[in-house]
């Protein structure tokens, strides 16, 4: 008995040993940013590994070119990421709860027509679509910061129906019924008595379209007008993606600084984020 | 779980009548953007896939010769082959890593909080700088054997597999974990019992039970696989190209995404071609993921 008791704790050291390791090997890529951005452009190739040395040490040049890097300050990029981001998550929350709390409801022809097709564009590659979307953009003037979330709404309606439709069906309608006695109309029964109940499920289509239009490349690449308006990734690649004259240490002080708030974000948030991921998936 | 469904699914005519009236507010902001961002461009990338275009206005109606020369173009039945065999490699790496991990750290280990929120951690990146951080270790790294990600076939697709398994292994071992702790416990402590080793207990007691979490993962990361187009572009590009006598190029780390896209805007000669990739990439992702959970879920223990 005390012999498999210490086989048991033996084998649990061994696997968090282990962990550390993986540990390691997971943080070192982002612990080669740090160290990166504070070199010199020409040894971020030929000393990738080593710390900066008296040499090759750039104080904090990079992040100072880095912020007006390729004729666009990055400061804008920034600005255009967050606005995109909180504009396109407050769109998306507001209407596909909404649509769905009625189609859950109403269940007629129509809606399930909706839902459907929600269902359905889930499986549909952006590939598909980029190039008449970008067009429908441009005509219909959907491509600024500021007109951009509604693209993401659409395109972003299909899992944010999906998640709040099978929330809403678990939902008792009794509560609602007692409100429409009460005499609220749907307007009020929705936003007083509706909506704060789905506020798990909203936090988690919150967590999941943030982490998506944040980090989306591809969508607004297209659709923005690029010579005016950036994001954080359109920046970055644009940097990056004219070979040869690459700044490489100013590119990984940008990358250092874009990675700071999504850290902090995920560090103060990580309960809910880990909760949403999980939500998202198992509703699949 | 059935007869919750079933109770909420009659509706009562009280709540369904009022609302029906406000269809315009609740129902039309989701239907308009769903149908300007979604469905229009969906059903106009269709159309234009039988036609030849460079813009949407000018087309000219071509029928089926965009599929032919899509079919018959050299670089994109090589970024088929590529795709399919880098999607396949990173579903194994990925479920057989997240659910080992996911394992070990519901098995009460220490520090298990620690460890889950490091490895999820990569998933909060973007696939572009991910791709530029890899690109940088990768050729730190290569810089010893003279040589870059860019200059080689091989460590272009490693390097991909890497990268891939480095971000989505955090997000299946959540999924994992969610799905371990469901898993009920008199069942486990029954099978103690009755005498069942752990392997036993893991192939005929817990497998079994966390079977939707499988079907997810490997559903999310096979389409996730297929899909890939931030990381490629951003750690290879491509490259290396190998030139044919012809002149046309194979990319040979070009996925199929990416194949698209650069038809699409590279050159845009060919954007006909290019939107009926697109249609045949769709109808191919579109048949996985469906094929893929229908077979899955058979396999799901019934409750």
């Amino acid at each position: 008995m005390k012999g498999s008791f210490q086989k048991e704790k033996f084998g649990k050291n061994l696997t968090t040993f282990v962990f550390i390791l993986l540990s390691i090997f997971y943080v070192f890529p982002v612990a080669m940013v740090v160290v990166n951005s504070f070199k010199k452009n020409t040894f971020v190739k030929t000393e990738t590994f080593k710390f900066p040395t008296a040499e090759s040490f750039a104080e904090f040049d990079n992040f100072i070119t880095g912020m007006t890097f390729g004729g666009y300050p990055f400061s804008k990029s920034v600005l255009y990421s967050v606005v995109i981001t909180l504009l396109g998550t407050a769109l998306i929350l507001l209407f596909t709860s909404m649509a769905a709390w009625y189609i859950s409801r109403v269940d007629s022809l129509v809606c399930r027509i909706v839902y459907y097709g929600c269902v359905f564009s889930m499986v549909v590659p952006f590939q598909m679509v980029m190039f008449t979307l970008s067009k429908t953009a441009d005509t219909l003037k959907l491509n600024t910061p500021w007109s951009i979330p509604v693209i993401y709404l659409g395109f972003g309606a299909g899992l944010a129906v999906f998640m709040f439709v099978g929330f809403v069906k678990g939902i008792p309608l009794d509560i609602e019924e007692a409100a429409a006695i009460d005499g609220c109309n749907p307007f009020r029964t929705y936003f007083s008595v509706v909506l704060p109940m789905m506020k798990p499920t909203i936090v988690s289509v919150a967590i999941l379209e943030i982490m998506w239009i944040w980090n989306d490349y591809l969508l607004p690449y297209l659709v923005l007008d690029r010579t005016q308006y950036m994001t954080i990734p359109i920046h970055i690649q644009y940097l990056k993606g004219s070979y040869g004259t690459v700044d490489l240490g100013a590119t990984m002080a940008l990358i250092l600084l874009s990675i700071i708030p999504v850290i902090i974000f995920y560090l103060t948030c990580q309960k809910h984020i880990i909760k949403g991921v999980a939500a998202g998936a198992v509703k699949g | 779980m059935k007869r919750q469904h079933d109770s909420a699914a009659v509706n009562s005519d009280m709540i369904r009548r009022p609302i029906q009236r406000w269809s315009p507010l609740f129902l039309l902001p989701v239907v308009a953007a769903f149908a300007i961002g979604f469905v229009w461009p969906f059903l106009h990338g269709l159309f234009l896939s039988f036609c030849n275009f460079k813009t949407t206005s000018n087309w000219k109606w071509v029928g089926l010769e965009n599929y032919v020369k899509a079919f018959s173009d050299e670089s994109f039945m090589y970024s088929f082959g590529f795709t399919a065999l880098f999607a396949v490699v990173s579903l194994v790496l990925i479920n057989v890593f997240a659910f080992a991990v996911a394992y070990a750290l519901t098995q009460k280990i220490k520090g298990a909080n620690i460890f889950r929120t490091v490895f999820f951690m990569p998933n909060l990146i973007g696939g572009i700088v991910l791709g530029y951080i890899w690109s940088m270790i990768f050729d730190g790294f290569l810089s010893y054997y003279q040589t870059s990600i860019l200059m080689d076939k091989e460590w272009g697709f490693w390097g991909l597999i890497i990268l891939t398994c480095w971000q989505q292994i955090g997000y299946m071992m959540i999924i994992y974990i969610a799905g371990l702790q469901a898993v009920p416990e008199d069942m486990l402590e029954a099978a103690k019992i009755d005498g069942a080793s752990g392997w036993q207990t893991l192939f005929k007691v817990t497998i079994p039970n966390v079977m939707p979490s499988i079907t997810i993962c490997t559903f999310l990361s096979l389409t996730n696989g297929f899909k890939l187009f931030d990381q490629n572009l951003a750690l290879t590009g491509g490259y290396p190209y190998i030139i044919n006598p012809d002149g046309t190029a194979v990319h040979t780390t070009e996925m199929l995404a990416l194949n698209i896209y650069n038809t699409f805007y590279v050159g845009a000669n060919s954007r006909g071609v290019a939107q009926a990739k697109a249609v045949l990439f769709f109808i191919l992702v579109a048949t996985l993921a469906i094929a893929q959970l229908s077979a899955t879920r058979k396999k799901e223990v019934q409750q």
